[in-house]
């Protein structure tokens, strides 16, 4: 495979996802560089990531109502246990950080937690495995690991970001939502030095709200991609010969086991903002 | 970086996710939580109320036990109490009769006494008039002597 390209079109291919789309001369079809998928507009969409996303999710979901199938008052077995496990851990997280009641938070944070993890540990997979695969099976592009994706880390931020200001609004009224980010950080009992601070507020405010979303969906992006990125080139030492291959061999193993510790953290940092903003449009400020 | 539909796809992904385990995989998964939590709080719970309920029937137990003892000494010092009456009572009665008895024969003994007397005091009065008798060698009219007869009987 790797020898086949030059290094650089073997990272573009790696990095490229499976864009499927309207071409610009109007044919449907895969595009077959960055460049064409780009020229297809909003209306494509990355086969790769959608597959893997969703049958990771639909996985971890099938295994988990495996568990709430059999979930009973008593003595649990291996998987029932384990998932009791993480359903704890969530829950105690939860209840750490999440000051109101609501039935929807844990559940979220431990969909979050765990498909965050799944699609993350796609990366522990070997960079060639897969596309190598797909590449005999005809398929020109293939990105395993779909949070590398910044749709996919999009998707979830802006989801998160949309509950954010529906419980907002819900708790604390639209008036109590706006005043919020109107009245703060700069506040008066003078009603003219209010008007005076309101747009500089507003800004602050709307810069913090909006940062929210776009450091989250970031964070992760950034992180999966920066460890993808070293996956990649450590796969290039395989071509450069016996010693260099044994040398990136070692490296590779390396990096996965350290990479183990990125991807748990990386889904539990953003469960927890995600439970850490919700319980901030929860609460009144100030 | 470019955005396309994905972006769109995913969220709808996500919804449906959370939906999906907030419906059928979180509340399952944590009522049997909940259900095992309460379920060893209720054993611990009985277990405790258990040893307290031993402890207060060893207690009883040992308080029927002295109340028991207790009653049978009654009964027993009643028993012997009763006992003691009824020898005392047998005594008494034993005594009264034998005084009774005493007293009888000691009557009969007066009586037969009396009786002897009387006996004697008629052959006394037939041996002196069978003596005047043989002093006066005569007969004299028994008769026209009865009446001094009858009183020299009374003399003696």
């Amino acid at each position: 495979m790797a020898e086949a390209h030059t290094s650089g079109e073997y990272i573009k291919h790696h990095l490229q996802n499976l864009t499927f789309g309207q071409h610009p001369d109007g044919t449907w079809g895969v595009a077959h560089s960055v460049e064409e998928a780009k020229a297809m507009g909003f209306w494509a969409i990355n086969v790769d990531s959608m597959l893997f996303s969703i049958g990771l999710g639909v996985l971890f979901l099938f295994l988990f109502r495996l568990a709430a199938k059999r979930a009973s008052v008593g003595v649990p077995g291996g998987w029932q246990n384990f998932v009791e496990w993480i359903v704890e851990f969530i829950d105690d997280s939860v209840r750490g950080s999440f000051s109101h009641r609501n039935a929807m938070v844990a559940p979220l944070a431990l969909t979050v937690f765990v498909w965050i993890f799944l699609l993350n540990l796609m990366d522990l997979l070997p960079v060639d495995w897969l596309p190598w695969i797909a590449t005999l099976a005809g398929v020109p592009y293939f990105k395993i690991v779909p949070t590398t994706d910044p749709n996919v880390t999009f998707a979830l931020a802006l989801s998160v970001f949309f509950l954010v200001l529906y419980y907002s609004v819900k708790m604390k009224g639209p008036g109590g939502f706006f005043a919020e980010l109107a009245f703060q950080p700069f506040q008066s009992k003078n009603a003219l030095l209010k008007l005076v601070f309101m747009p500089v507020n507003l800004l602050l405010e709307g810069v913090s709200l909006i940062a929210k979303p776009v450091s989250l969906a970031l964070r992760l992006f950034g992180n999966m991609y920066a460890g993808e990125m070293i996956f990649i080139l450590i796969a290039l030492m395989f071509g450069g010969g016996v010693l260099l291959g044994v040398f990136g061999g070692v490296l590779q193993w390396a990096w996965a086991v350290f990479h183990i510790l990125i991807i748990t953290l990386q889904a539990f940092i953003f469960m927890t903002l995600t439970i850490v903003y919700l319980d901030m449009a929860h609460s009144e400020h100030h | 970086m470019n955005f396309n539909a994905t972006l769109i796809g995913q969220s709808i992904t996500f919804v449906f996710f959370v939906w999906f385990c907030m419906k059928f995989v979180w509340p399952p998964i944590m009522n049997a939580l909940e259900a095992r939590k309460k379920q060893i709080a209720d054993g611990l719970a009985a277990a405790d109320r258990g040893k307290h309920e031993l402890e207060l029937a060893a207690k009883a137990a040992a308080d029927n036990m002295r109340d028991a003892k207790s009653q049978a000494a009654e009964v027993l010092a009643q028993a012997e109490k009763r006992a003691a009456q009824i020898v005392e009572d047998a005594k008494n009665a034993a005594k009264a009769e034998g005084e009774r008895q005493l007293a009888a024969a000691q009557a009969n003994i007066e009586q037969e006494a009396n009786r002897a007397r009387e006996g004697l005091r008629e052959q006394v009065a037939a041996l002196a008039v069978a003596g005047a008798e043989r002093i006066l060698r005569r007969e004299v009219n028994a008769q026209s002597h009865a009446d001094l007869l009858n009183q020299l009987k009374a003399e003696l």
